[in-house]
């Protein structure tokens, strides 16, 4: 991979080809000339495949291992339970995809049709989408750099046959790189609901998911809220609480008031949480007493509440 | 040192280590400021570098955030985290001007930072010096593993925790290190069990024995399990020296052992 100078102003900046860092790079004259700053066509292209596809959520964190894809997969669970919403789950987690095991579909491969790849049905309206399905084996590495990384990205959102969908969810990787960058600059003409920004109580992940926030605030990414995860253990013997990850600073609550964006819940941490995703099983269904499993309800009825009154532009005109 | 194939800031340095895991949040740096800790109570000098470019997390965990980086006369110089300064570290962290703000760079742009981390901190003489990493297998662990190629590091540290998801990235992980030829010293378990403090029942949150049958699979080391302790996450959060202050936690003796077994190991080779 060729290096970039240290202070490059970006091909798509004014400034690209006429900053003092240019001299001497040897792209300085293409992109004085402009051609950087041209937008990718890939772009309206996604714009018209998004057209059936009403609404975009993003599942984002800055730290790893917070629980995004577990719950990416249990939003998509939650939702597809009416069997009149149709659902897509989008993993754009190149190097690390685990929705194929959360889901129970590990070792599926994507079929090629005439419209593109079809995605990998769990349920007649749950389609899933994910790298894991490219791969052969369950020890193959993903050794990508950012471009290609992208390419597959755009390849995800232009070229799968999602069909008619109510609720597309995106799982994305930690932190705020060029998978997230990638998603939102592809998605921006068609259109994001919003982000859902999962975090857990120490001050650690906290701090991360500040700037996962700051990070939406730059690219104009409407914030639907804060979930926070691991929020306390009921131990199974004696019933009593305990904090693993003890919220020193006042855990997301705090956090939330103070940068005034709204907590869709806390959801406690049940060991039934980690086995079901082992075994690729719906969590709502497979431990419905749980208070995990109550919170988990109350958050994705706050998703679709928050979805609806941000119908897309034209919905008006056609709907009813 | 011999390793030194070409003289530089990391000529002092005896050992490299890097921390790797294809998954998030398992404890990367958790392990690495433990591991730090570690050695330093077994008297070794030690530099930590954090080239988890969008989620630098260690300044906190050894509190020193907010602290900045000087530019000496070979390089920048780390930040002491220690009156001692047997601990030194650098991070993306004393970069920013503003905690909360983020690094919002695609590859490129973080390649040429961490290559300036390898060539441009003026780390002195270490015994080892711990690289922590972020998650998954892309741009930093590729430009990483390029630039410290010539000082032949060590190996490579692997953590997992128990569940099958964390599991299968870890196989990714392994995956990679072969392709990039870089030498597995083992694999580390975190998270391996949560004791209840009411009533001292062990509860495996995230299920158990995943980490060593990985391993045995895998064929590389398994270098041993650290328990879930609240302490220790506490301890951490408010960046106290948890070794110090807590020589009783069950995640002691984990971590030292892990510890020695990496000071046991001998330089990967001479080129």
């Amino acid at each position: 991979m060729e290096e970039v100078p240290h202070d490059c102003p970006g091909a798509d900046s004014a400034q690209a080809g006429r900053g003092a860092s240019c001299q001497g790079c040897p792209n300085q004259r293409l992109c004085a000339s402009g051609a950087g700053a041209a937008s990718d066509p890939a772009i309206e292209e996604i714009k018209e495949k998004m057209k059936t596809v009403k609404h975009k959520i993003l599942v984002l964190s800055g730290k790893g291992g917070v629980g995004k894809s577990t719950f990416s997969a249990h939003l998509a669970h939650g939702l597809a339970e009416d069997e009149n919403t149709q659902v897509a789950l989008l993993d754009i987690d190149i190097c690390g995809p685990s929705i194929p095991k959360i889901m129970g579909l590990e070792g599926e491969q994507v079929h090629q049709s005439g419209s593109g790849w079809s995605p990998v049905f769990l349920e007649d309206n749950l389609g899933v989408m994910s790298v894991g399905f490219l791969l052969s084996s369950p020890d193959d590495a993903v050794i990508w750099r950012g471009p290609k990384k992208n390419g597959m990205i755009k390849q995800f959102l232009r070229d799968v046959d999602w069909g008619e969908v109510d609720y597309l969810i995106v799982d994305t990787p930690p932190g705020t790189s060029d998978e997230h960058l990638s998603v939102v600059q592809y998605l921006a003409a068609a259109h994001i609901d919003g982000a859902v920004i999962i975090t857990t109580p120490q001050e650690v992940s906290l701090q991360d998911v500040r700037k996962e926030i700051s990070f939406c605030h730059k690219v104009k990414l409407p914030i639907i809220g804060v979930v926070e995860n691991m929020s306390g253990f009921i131990c199974p013997k004696c019933q009593k609480e305990s904090q693993i990850f003890p919220p020193t600073t006042g855990g997301a609550e705090a956090m939330c008031q103070d940068l005034k964006i709204p907590l869709l819940g806390k959801v406690p941490l049940d060991p039934r949480i980690g086995k079901s995703c082992d075994k690729g099983q719906s969590f709502l269904v497979e431990a419905p007493d749980s208070p995990a499993t109550v919170t988990y309800r109350s958050i994705i009825q706050r998703i679709q509440e928050f979805c609806s009154q941000r119908l897309p532009e034209g919905e008006n005109l056609v709907g009813s | 040192m011999e390793a030194a194939a070409e003289p530089g800031n990391l000529a002092g340095v005896r050992h490299i280590v890097l921390v790797l895991s294809g998954k998030g949040g398992v404890g990367k740096s958790t392990i690495s400021t433990e591991l730090a800790l570690a050695l330093r109570h077994a008297g070794k000098k030690v530099g930590i570098l954090d080239v988890d470019l969008c989620g630098p997390s260690i300044p906190r965990m050894l509190r020193v955030q907010g602290r900045a980086v000087h530019q000496g006369d070979s390089g920048w110089v780390p930040v002491f985290v220690d009156r001692e300064q047997s601990i030194s570290l650098m991070s993306v962290g004393f970069l920013l001007e503003q905690p909360d703000e983020a690094v919002v760079w695609r590859g490129p742009k973080k390649n040429a930072l961490i290559k300036q981390f390898v060539s441009d901190v003026a780390w002195g003489q270490l015994d080892c010096l711990v690289v922590d990493t972020p998650p998954g297998t892309s741009d930093e662990h590729m430009a990483v593993v390029d630039a410290l190629r010539p000082y032949s590091p060590l190996g490579a540290l692997v953590v997992t925790t128990p569940q099958a998801v964390s599991v299968g990235d870890v196989r990714r992980e392994l995956t990679f290190c072969r392709k990039v030829g870089l030498r597995v010293i083992g694999l580390v378990e975190n998270m391996s069990g949560f004791v209840c403090p009411h009533c001292s029942e062990c509860t495996n949150i995230f299920s158990r024995g995943g980490g060593e049958e990985l391993a045995r699979h895998a064929g590389v080391p398994f270098l041993g399990s650290v328990p879930l302790d609240p302490e220790l996450t506490r301890s951490l959060e408010d960046g106290r020296d948890f070794i110090q202050d807590f020589p009783d936690s069950p995640a002691f003796p984990a971590l030292s052992s892990i510890a020695q077994k990496i000071l046991s190991q001998t330089p990967a080779g001479l080129s």
